[in-house]
């Protein structure tokens, strides 16, 4: 087996002095592979996946992303960063900037791409998201679901390896959920490692290689889809997924 | 069990529109609006027409102090008499058209730099000419101009000079103040939080009092720098201060997750600041800025402390000087009022119109 693209070797991270909130993190992920990772709140998730382009720090053990292991060097972020897209469950897209604007900005100022390849590349990213006809307006004028998959095509614009998704449909309106997932379903048959946070459950089984499962900052379980919805192995992803299923 | 009762059904919003249903509905609304316009039109039967008498019936508009002193109305003759003086103060008589050709450049240069067209890089370019040539032409000691030092120079052309230069140099050191205070790094936080702490709790009139007389006698003989600069340095570092706080408090209200989104898509710090950070800090702190540029303007009028006569000192020159108009000062004063007056409030509805613009990406 090639070695991983992410890798966490025992990885600890507190929050201030004994918020213990990932413990003896283990975690292969292999290129182009599809992760669900989900788990009741306050489980470590997300800060799981915002330690992989070092949104947090880790504090103990060694965390690699495509061959560069994570520590201070402030360099190697930067460039880790322009290989990890992240798509944030607040879409977070900037309000002052045009949809346009808000995705020729990274490839432009850090890709130093002229402004006409840059919106080109802009427009195809928009196209497959299918909101092209929207570049012009500011994010603000558009619906969260529209809003989401802007901020999708923004993190694709840099051609990223890696895509992380922190919730992308929890702050969305049920029937804005759709149009998101397929955004999504869409793209995992592209080859991109994707590591996606969610509750979307039918996503999980429809695009995911593995299923990780954690809870108070543990690697509970991990299996491939299938076998985790149909027959969980731990007492409380049971009574996970009872709960999230149970309705 | 409860019954539905039905809350009775409130008249239609009246159609009617004209001055007399305006009066119904702001002036006479209920008694207590009645009460408070007929208390209002009371104070203003009994003040109106003292005030009218005095400003405009019993007015002297034009003639000599004799007149004036025998009137018992304003004395706007004083205006008449006076204005060269009040304008340019101790600027020399016939020179008057320098600094009153230097005063249409600079305001010309302001207002051109308020417009959009003029929103390009050699803008600054602009600035730099414009003040160049009015150094020149106010300075003189070239092509037969009569040499004028800085501290003949007064008036109007003086106090757009300060404001307009001050406030353009405190801007940008306001915002690496207010982006120090923010930093990652301790010592550049405690620096520039130092910076505005000294500067906030002295009143202006020591800084420019030290600017002006301390300054000197830290540096060596020999070595001086001109007072109007020292001035000019003492009101931006001040300005600065307080703008620096107002900027500060715009970039404490950009959401956390703007910057998260800007540092995933790999830009750097200064990138970030530039084009994420600032262009929405500072379109939330419109109001607060331009709160800060008119304090500014009419601040300058405090450099008289330090012998630099602009409007308010040469107005009160002007009237000081000559004993036959002394009594006339309030005219005088009214007379500039109205001037600092139009200023200001260009610069409020200047401030209307940006917020709209910086807006437009929040309008539906």
């Amino acid at each position: 087996m090639s070695t991983p693209i992410i890798q966490f070797d025992k990885v600890n991270k507190w929050y201030g002095n004994n918020f213990h909130v990932l413990r003896d993190i283990d975690l292969h992920i292999a290129q182009g592979e599809r992760i669900v990772v989900c788990g009741p709140s306050g489980s470590g998730k997300s800060t799981l996946i915002r330690c992989i382009n070092r949104l947090e720090e880790h504090q103990q053990g060694h965390l690699t992303v495509d061959g560069v292991e994570l520590n201070d060097d402030v360099k190697a972020i930067d460039d880790l960063r322009k290989k990890v897209g992240m798509v944030f469950q607040q879409f977070n897209l900037f309000p002052h900037l045009t949809v346009l604007e808000n995705l020729t900005l990274s490839p432009m100022w850090v890709g130093k791409l002229p402004k006409k390849e840059a919106e080109e590349r802009a427009m195809e990213q928009l196209r497959r998201v299918r909101i092209a006809e929207q570049a012009q307006k500011y994010p603000l004028q558009l619906s969260g679901g529209q809003q989401q998959r802007v901020a999708i095509a923004r993190a694709l614009c840099l051609t990223p390896k890696i895509m992380l998704f922190d919730e992308p449909t929890s702050a969305l309106d049920p029937e804005m959920i759709k149009e998101v997932l397929d955004v999504m379903i869409e793209m995992a048959d592209q080859g991109i490692t994707m590591v996606c946070v969610t509750h979307e459950m039918g996503f999980a089984k429809a695009v995911a290689d593995r299923v990780i499962f954690m809870d108070e900052g543990q690697i509970v379980e991990q299996n491939n889809p299938h076998d985790f919805f149909s027959k969980p192995q731990s007492e409380r992803s049971r009574d996970f997924l009872s709960k999230i299923l149970g309705h | 069990m409860s019954t539905f009762n039905a809350i009775a059904a409130r008249p239609a919003p009246s159609t009617s529109s004209g001055a007399l249903a305006w009066c119904r509905a702001n002036l006479f609304h209920d008694w207590k609006t009645t009460l408070g316009t007929v208390l209002i039109g009371l104070v203003l039967l009994g003040v109106l027409p003292r005030l009218l008498h005095w400003a405009l019936i019993d007015a002297v508009w034009s003639g000599n102090y004799e007149t004036c002193q025998a009137a018992s109305g304003a004395c706007w003759a004083v205006v008449q008499e006076k204005f060269r003086f009040i304008l340019f103060g101790r600027y020399p008589h016939a020179e008057h058209w320098r600094a009153l050709v230097c005063t249409v450049m600079l305001l010309g240069l302001i207002l051109a730099s308020c417009t959009r067209a003029f929103w390009r890089p050699w803008l600054a370019l602009l600035w730099l000419v414009v003040l160049a040539a009015y150094f020149a032409l106010m300075h003189g000691g070239f092509a037969g101009l009569r040499l004028v030092e800085t501290d003949l120079w007064s008036g109007l052309p003086l106090t757009i000079l300060l404001a307009s230069l001050s406030m353009v140099m405190a801007f940008p050191i306001a915002v690496f103040i207010a982006l120090g205070r923010r930093s990652g790094m301790p010592a550049i936080r405690s620096l520039c939080t130092v910076y505005v702490e000294l500067i906030r709790g002295v009143p202006l009139i020591s800084v420019l009092f030290m600017a002006s007389f301390m300054f000197p006698l830290l540096m060596p003989q020999g070595f001086n720098i001109d007072v109007l600069v020292r001035v000019l340095a003492g009101i931006t570092l001040f300005a600065a201060a307080y703008m620096a706080e107002v900027i500060r408090g715009g970039l404490q209200a950009i959401p956390k997750g703007q910057l998260e989104a800007a540092a995933t898509l790999g830009l750097s710090y200064w990138q970030m600041q530039r084009k994420i950070v600032l262009p929405q800090a500072l379109a939330m702190v419109v109001p607060g800025l331009m709160n800060n540029f008119i304090s500014t303007f009419k601040d300058t009028s405090l450099v008289a402390i330090v012998s630099l006569y602009e409007l308010t000192g040469a107005m009160g020159m002007a009237m000081n000087s000559d004993a036959n108009w002394r009594p006339f000062r309030i005219e005088g004063y009214l007379f500039i009022a109205v001037i600092y007056f139009v200023f200001c409030y260009s610069m409020s509805r200047y401030s209307q119109w940006i917020e709209a613009q910086v807006n437009k990406s929040k309008q539906r």
